[in-house]
């Protein structure tokens, strides 16, 4: 048998239908669905009189649009309690289990599948939402997908696909301190652009890869579309299994070892074909701030805002001009004389408990700059914000003047009261920068969690690599 | 789904590369409950100052392309979110067919859903239709699916490439769903040795729904 890439394998064990010219269908093991995209898809449902064929398979989840602060208090968003009361609604009706506002383990829907373990090695995972690539972290064929194609995963279980080309990523190299996963993706998406991995699917390797924890996997794969591929994955390990161990929905005991022994197959055979191969050298890697309007313009911290001129095409050109007038900067300003109004912390690219621990550790003792009007810490799921009191973070963050919020999307997209205003300036965590995406007019720079941090007490981008951090994920 | 076979309409330049969904339909429009009703807020912080007024700056609001049905963009259009909202916003908005040198695989897929055909031309051919769309007021392109031409009333014709599978989906109008049920017996053959159910073997706080059915 030739060797097959981790994708390949993955493909051809979820093959239901596969017929020459034709697109194949392919089974989809796990369905996350939240109240953003999925109203239309059961209204379809309805009109088709259809059921859901695997409610035991799909998992709903408030998240876009919830309060991250009290969650007792009446829901003034009367678009946002519609989409809610019809979540609830649909679950009720088709028998999906919801994980509301109020549960315990409510959390945004990519940080609670691995969480909990309801995303596991090997399996093909759908949900309507972009960065379900977050997924892939565990060796998982992780997607997303457009409403209609919601409607689809519902009725059938499955989805009409074509396969995909295969891009292999490799970091090689010792991460360097103060440079974390977050740095690692921005900075490939800024060596291969916002379109190189259209039509491909991703699988990371190297050893900067390897030694990054799960979060700092998660935060890789999360953004992996922001670089056009529509999935990103890696090979499932000892780190892998360490953290899937006792989760909820892990099996245990001889049932757990059984199913490691499946997981370790997933990996790409030696000699397994790539259609494209992208390397990297981790050291060279510096600490990454956006400039611009996509998460593709992109630089290390010690750089400088780029002129539109230094782009040998047209179109990038003026692409630089529109988002140096939309981001209110000037060619050639050193990034770290860029000042900050807010802080963000969260988002399902770094929220998860190495995020909140690396910007705990970078603050502690000390407090956020006169001119930062806010800092919000959110933490991804309330599983999170529950470990992370125990830990005692929430302390460290209100004592140095950050607000500790309750789990969601939050700033990320802005679609609950957690908005950055016109014209302001953000130090974010989260994984687009595109205009008007925190808000009317907000200006979005993506940074790591401990950069996001050491702007908040700076008031203004700073190298970490300057402080004795510790090294972060 | 309304079939796709051929289309001419005016030509509406949209000149940026790396369109993202995010402007197509911004967040506050993702609340809506139904599918209908995205075309008046299509590109909306693009196209509306302030109470909604028109800004006369953005391309979709000069008269001479009022009444546009194909959309010429630039790489990599629909990048970002999987929003769905941005196809229904496009065909609601009046669009039939988008011309772009590159789409990115989410919108791509997402338009085929929608009856509204993302044909793929080349960079040059791309840059030669923004010159004519912005010389020539009124320009017009024809569209033949069954073909995969682009056309104009000059003698400009180009022709595109797309999936056969892709192409039968627009020029039936074809219901995915429909037809994948076809194969219902083979999805529960597939089902009696794989796709176990997902087991809780530690309670954690969920409404379980199908337990209470």
């Amino acid at each position: 048998m030739p060797p097959k890439t981790l994708y390949q394998k993955i493909w051809d064990s979820h093959l239901v239908r596969e017929e020459a010219g034709q697109p194949s269908i392919i089974y989809i093991d796990r369905h996350l669905i939240h109240e953003g995209t999925s109203p239309q898809a059961f209204a379809g449902l309805r009109v088709e009189g259809r059921k859901v064929r695997r409610p035991d398979l799909t998992f709903a989840v408030m998240d876009h649009s919830v309060s991250t602060t009290d969650r007792t208090l009446p829901i003034l968003d009367q678009d946002a309690k519609l989409q809610f009361e019809a979540l609830e609604k649909n679950c009720r009706e088709f028998g999906v289990r919801l994980f509301d506002m109020h549960s315990k383990n409510q959390g945004i829907v990519h940080i609670i599948g691995p969480e909990l373990g309801i995303t596991q090695p090997g399996q093909t995972l759908v949900c309507g939402d972009s960065h379900t690539s977050t997924h892939g972290a565990f060796g998982t064929l992780a997607f997303g997908i457009g409403t209609s194609e919601v409607e689809h995963v519902l009725a059938t279980q499955c989805l009409v696909q074509s396969r995909s080309k295969t891009l292999h990523i490799l970091v090689n190299g010792k991460r360097p301190h103060g440079v974390t996963a977050k740095d690692i993706i921005l900075a490939i998406i800024g060596k291969i652009g916002i379109g190189g991995g259209t039509g491909h699917v991703a699988e990371y390797g190297g050893q900067a890869i390897r030694e990054l924890s799960m979060d700092g996997r998660m935060t890789v794969c999360n953004m992996t579309i922001e670089g056009g591929a529509r999935a990103g994955m890696i090979a499932p390990d000892d780190t892998t299994f360490a953290y899937l161990e006792g989760r909820p929905f892990v099996p245990r005991g001889r049932a757990f070892t059984e199913a490691v022994d499946r997981w370790k197959q997933l990996t790409s055979d030696e000699g397994a074909k790539f259609d494209m191969t992208v390397e990297l050298q981790a050291e060279k890697i510096a600490p990454q701030v956006t400039w611009g309007t996509n998460p593709g313009m992109v630089t290390g911290v010690t750089d400088r805002v780029p002129d539109p001129g230094s782009f040998s095409d047209l179109n990038d050109q003026k692409a630089t001009e529109r988002a140096l007038v939309y981001m209110g900067l000037k060619a050639g300003t050193p990034i770290v004389d860029i000042p900050v109004d807010r802080v963000f912390i969260g988002s399902c690219t770094n929220s998860r408990i190495d995020d909140l621990r690396a910007a705990a550790h970078f603050v502690a003792g000390k407090h956020i700059a006169r001119n930062i009007k806010q800092a919000l810490i959110v933490p991804g799921s309330r599983g999170i914000k529950a470990q992370a009191e125990k830990e005692g973070l929430n302390k460290i963050f209100t004592d140095a003047g950050f607000e500790w919020r309750d789990a969601g999307c939050s700033m990320c997209i802005g679609m609950n009261a957690d908005v950055l205003p016109p014209h302001e300036r953000s130090a974010s965590t989260s994984n687009r920068n595109f205009e008007g995406r925190q808000g009317k007019d907000s200006r979005t720079h993506l940074v790591s969690p401990v950069m996001a941090a050491a702007a908040a007490i700076a008031g203004h981008f700073v190298d970490v690599r300057d402080f004795a951090v510790e090294s972060v994920e | 789904m309304k079939p796709f076979i051929t289309h001419s309409g005016l030509v509406a330049p949209l000149d940026r590369v790396n369109v993202d969904t995010d402007q197509m339909v911004p967040k506050q429009f993702l609340k809506a409950l139904t599918r209908q009703g995205f075309g008046r807020i299509l590109f909306y912080d693009w196209r509306y100052l302030p109470e909604e007024k028109p800004n006369p700056e953005f391309v979709l609001n000069f008269p001479r392309y009022k009444g546009a049905s194909v959309l010429l963009a630039r790489a990599n259009f629909g990048c970002g979110s999987s929003r769905e909202h941005a196809p229904w916003a496009i065909g609601d908005y009046g669009f039939r067919v988008i011309l772009a040198p590159s789409y990115a695989d989410i919108f791509y897929n997402n338009c085929f859903k929608n009856g509204i055909l993302p044909a793929e031309l080349t960079e040059q051919q791309i840059e030669e239709l923004f010159q004519r769309a912005e010389k020539e007021e009124g320009y017009t392109l024809s569209v033949d699916l069954p073909n995969q031409t682009v056309s104009d009333n000059h003698g400009l014709v180009y022709k595109f490439e797309i999936l056969p599978s892709r192409k039968e989906v627009l020029l039936q109008g074809l219901d995915d769903i429909g037809t994948t049920l076809k194969h219902e017996p083979e999805i529960t053959a597939y089902e009696k040795t794989h796709a176990a159910t997902a087991t809780m073997f530690e309670p954690v706080d969920v409404k379980n729904y199908s337990q209470a059915q």
